[in-house]
């Protein structure tokens, strides 16, 4: 049986799409086999690497993963511990001991260190099959956030705001003089001159509505020029702190 | 014998169709399905975190549909907003008619909310709202096998009458066979009859009301690209 693909890479594909025949493909991450045959399973872009076919998802909510960094916002405070939420189907529990390298006595006041409607920054450090999420303030950046404001973004856009080695979000930083935080769940957190901040969540934004756009780097550093005032250049080489 | 309609239409002819996704901004998902006069607009929730909590199922996630006609949506009489039994028994129904296509299996212990509203109705009303249903589903980006398409099929003065409106159904009293149909799968996950219809037409009524279906289904999938395209 000869293998053949009927949509090409990038194509947007919807469920029960066939994307490919032919034992000569894998189903991957989105799609599943039917016979012979690869269906989507979901709304995404395909992604053709080699034989396997993958989906890049287009919507859908957070599902939680260890090592992701994210924003969330305190919900409700545990006998030994807190329970946040961070836009997913899930919360997660944060405990006495990822909290803080300080020492909490027995039967202390836990609002002390985070109170209800608090944000953070935070690490997931587990995530069991029942989607129970355990996430750390333990490591570098992971803190209490005060100030600023936040913008939700689909989470699947998340990898084109940050661009490619931060490229993106340091453009956005370096012109606006703004603090940005992007968590992985689509939570961002914007901090600086009010002014400022307002264009910083507008050009995120304009990410966010275009990021399956190619020239989305400079269209967005036009965007700042022009709200701005101020030449605006790409980040280069740009480190991960 | 070509029946006479009373809208004009053939025997075998649709009303015209216009469907949309992404109509409601804040849902996670949300479609438009308009069939002539009878419109459903349907919008998904989640997954997200089911309470009461003795509904939770460990396994998998479940779903949850709600049927409502608007007040002012009817031919006559206002209908009494919030859920009655027939609301009831058709939320029941469009949820059985869509589950065979979802994977919920990732979201143990959530629920995934559909709302599906009817603004306008003309007859076929539950066959419009699985129509925006799925497509609301699958923008919400839920894992689906594929669509659900469905049709309401009729039999009156033995003619079959496709996508029958709300005249031939109630006045005329022509028998209403909706029906959903699973393109991939090749099944059908509704099926009602109300009326009477022999073995042979009933049959003749599946296979039309399949082909039906596979257009509509071509109209859905238009739908969804377009929003995502842009």
């Amino acid at each position: 049986m000869t293998d053949e693909a009927f949509v090409k890479d990038k194509d947007i594909v919807v469920p029960g799409d066939k994307i490919a025949s032919g034992m000569g493909f894998l189903p991957g991450k989105g799609t599943y086999r039917s016979d012979s045959d690869i269906f989507a399973e979901r709304v995404g872009l395909v992604h053709i690497d080699g034989n396997v076919i993958k989906l890049v998802p287009l919507s859908g909510a957070y599902m939680p993963k260890v090592n992701d960094r994210v924003i969330g916002k305190i919900i409700d405070v545990l006998m030994s511990g807190w329970r946040i939420d961070f836009g997913s189907p899930y919360s997660a529990v944060l405990s006495m001991k990822e909290a803080t390298s300080e020492f909490i006595p027995k039967g202390a006041d836990l609002t002390r260190y985070f109170a209800i409607d608090d944000f953070i920054v935070c690490k997931i450090i587990n995530v069991t099959s029942q989607r129970l999420v355990d996430v750390s303030m333990m490591g570098p950046g992971l803190r209490k956030l005060k100030g600023g404001r936040f913008v939700n973004v689909n989470t699947n856009k998340v990898p084109r705001i940050i661009g490619k080695e931060g490229s993106m979000v340091s453009m956005i930083k370096q012109a606006t003089g703004c603090n940005i935080i992007i968590g992985q769940n689509g939570m961002v957190w914007i901090d600086g001159e009010p002014e400022n901040e307002v264009i910083a969540v507008e050009a995120i934004k304009l990410v966010e509505a275009e990021a399956h756009k190619s020239g989305l780097t400079d269209r967005v550093s036009k965007f700042l020029e022009e709200k701005t005032g101020k030449k605006v250049e790409a980040v280069q080489n740009f480190k991960k702190r | 014998m070509a029946i006479k309609r009373i809208d004009g239409r053939k025997a075998n002819e649709m009303r015209p169709i216009t469907a949309k996704v992404g109509v409601i901004p804040r849902a996670d998902g949300s479609a438009m399905f308009k069939i002539g006069n009878t419109q459903a607009i349907a919008a998904v929730y989640g997954p997200r975190d089911l309470h009461p909590k003795f509904l939770q199922n460990p396994d998998k996630g479940i779903l949850r549909c709600n049927y409502s006609m608007m007040p002012f949506s009817g031919h006559g009489d206002r209908v009494r907003p919030g859920g009655n039994r027939r609301s009831k028994e058709i939320s029941m129904l469009i949820s059985k008619a869509l589950l065979p296509v979802l994977n919920l299996e990732d979201f143990p212990n959530a629920v995934v909310d559909v709302f599906i509203d009817l603004p306008e109705t003309d007859a076929g009303t539950r066959c419009a709202g699985i129509c925006a249903a799925s497509m609301a589903l699958a923008d919400a980006g839920l894992l689906m096998k594929d669509l659900v398409s469905a049709m309401s099929m009729g039999f009156l003065d033995n003619e079959i009458l496709v996508d029958i409106n709300s005249n031939e159904d109630c006045d005329l009293g022509a028998t209403d066979i909706p029906l959903a149909y699973i393109p991939s799968m090749d099944k059908i996950s509704l099926l009602q009859l109300d009326g009477g219809v022999s073995k042979e037409n009933l049959m003749k009524i599946l296979e039309i009301g399949k082909q039906k279906c596979l257009e509509i289904d071509k109209i859905q999938r238009k739908a969804l690209r377009e929003k995502f395209k842009e």
